[in-house]
């Protein structure tokens, strides 16, 4: 039996989100320029939610789209398990915008290194900024979160599962499984 | 969704609908990549596809070569009439020599049926059919399907009619396929002596008479006249194929008001279809063209873009 420990429930998340949103409008003076981009698959939906909270609270519409970051990876040809690549849904111009990257977990960067390579295809941001929900450590790229939820220790055998309602159908809640 | 466990593309009679909805899928995000301003991503970096093509085509290599270049592979790409088969060598031969170049896959077309299945069993190479003979065009099918299903939706129950020469048509094969994988309903359609013996075995229905082939389809599907695979007289003039066969605008009204005209190319005007219907608003017949880079990148992607066995 792998052991499982709950990290953050759905109360968290909701915070989580809502300061990110508040710091995202904080750190740009507001939310002229800027656009969320969410990585699939969880990063789509904490980026809709972002939308929602930032265009709360400022009432003003922010663009949002999605990123597959599938074709980017530097290991496709080390895995033998092919990730099936879905499509990338941006339907505005990414130049001159101030880009925040939305992913749930932070944890090697290699990801992230991926999603930069691709926004770079598609335009040129002034500014492309990071929040993601969780930031787990273990970096082996010069990456960094400028939006954190909650930063968590782990090991690197141990996995985190998160979560959302959107997609896994039950409340939000975030888990620290032990290594197998 | 099923994962891609094919080595090789060769035909379309093993490859389970899953599969085809995974290329599908696939091709969906390359349709997108294609329309941008950057048409390149780094799924194929350093690998190496090399187009052998023994059969003359624009289309269908210029369709690989891009698609393969959207993906940042390198290309080469082998004419048979520049090449050394000129001088006697064997395709096997010639294959194993490029694949001592470190080459990734191989593209093949050929005028005889069952070279790319000859090259897949003598090399460890890759190998994608780009049409071999009167058997198999299987990434035609594929984005063929890819359109239907873009512009229908499911495939189920839905009328397909194929019309021309059924007997030296690759397209047509490989499309039963893929169409009866697919759940749709298909009927071929064109004069006795260009009907294979024992198609009616793959599933679909047969007619020589036009009016009933189109009714109430929803793809409507013509093929060209093969003159060059043509050595005996097959018909008694083309003047009386094009009165019997050919698509018109007045036998369309027979299909459903928004059927899709569909051809793979290159057209005979006038021949098999007429040109205010191959130019008409029915028509999808260049979105084939524009579908068949996003399909072909799906193909080389689910193929190349992994481990190697």
């Amino acid at each position: 039996m792998t052991q499982l420990s709950k990290i953050m429930d759905s109360d968290q998340v909701r915070r989580a989100v809502t300061r990110i949103a508040h710091e995202i409008i904080e750190r740009n003076k507001g939310v002229e320029d800027v656009c969320l981009v969410g990585i699939r698959t969880r990063g789509v939906f904490l980026a809709q939610r972002l939308k929602v909270a930032i265009e709360g609270i400022e009432q003003t519409e922010i663009p949002c789209g999605i990123l597959d970051i599938n074709l980017y990876r530097d290991d496709l040809t080390l895995i033998s398990h092919q990730p099936q690549v879905k499509e990338t849904l941006i339907d505005f111009d990414i130049t001159d915008k101030i880009v925040v990257l939305v992913d749930d977990v932070l944890f090697t960067g290699r990801t992230i290194r991926a999603a930069l390579d691709a926004l770079v295809d598609l335009g040129r941001p002034s500014c492309i900024q990071l929040a993601v929900l969780l930031d787990r450590g273990h970096r082996e790229l010069p990456i960094r979160a400028d939006f954190v939820g909650k930063n968590i220790p782990t090991s690197r055998t141990q996995d985190v599962r998160v979560k959302l309602l959107e997609i896994d159908g039950v409340n939000d809640e975030v888990f620290l499984e032990e290594g197998h | 969704m099923a994962e891609w466990t094919q080595k090789h593309l060769l035909d379309l009679d093993d490859v389970t609908r899953e599969e085809i909805e995974l290329v599908i899928e696939t091709a969906r995000s390359f349709k997108e990549v294609s329309s941008r301003e950057v048409k390149k991503v780094p799924a194929l970096r350093g690998k190496t596809v090399a187009l052998l093509f023994f059969e003359p085509s624009t289309r269908t290599r210029v369709s690989f070569e891009l698609a393969a270049k959207r993906l940042s592979a390198d290309t080469l790409s082998i004419a048979a009439n520049v090449s050394s088969m000129t001088k006697g060598e064997t395709v096997l031969d010639m294959a194993l020599n490029i694949e001592a170049m470190n080459v990734d896959a191989m593209v093949v077309r050929h005028q005889a049926s069952g070279v790319p299945q000859i090259l897949a069993q003598g090399t460890n190479t890759v190998i994608v059919n780009a049409g071999d003979g009167c058997r198999a065009h299987p990434t035609q099918a594929l984005l063929d399907v890819f359109t239907m299903v873009d512009k229908l939706g499911s495939l189920d129950g839905k009328k397909v009619t194929i019309v021309g020469d059924i007997l030296h048509s690759r397209v047509a094969r490989s499309n039963i396929s893929a169409l009866t994988t697919m759940g749709a309903h298909v009927t071929v359609c064109g004069p006795g002596t260009l009907m294979p013996a024992g198609i009616a075995q793959m599933g679909v229905d047969v007619t020589t008479n036009i009016e009933r082939a189109l009714d109430g389809a929803d793809v409507v599907m013509g093929l060209r006249m093969q003159k060059e695979r043509q050595q005996e007289l097959f018909l008694p003039s083309i003047t009386e194929y094009v009165r019997e066969f050919c698509i018109t605008s007045e036998r369309l009204k027979k299909a459903r008001p928004n059927a899709l005209v569909m051809h793979p190319g290159p057209m005979n005007r006038g021949v098999e279809i007429a040109a205010d219907v191959a130019d008409g608003v029915q028509s999808v017949i260049l979105e084939q063209v524009t579908n068949g880079i996003a399909v072909r990148m799906a193909v080389l992607y689910l193929l190349l873009g992994r481990k190697a066995d």
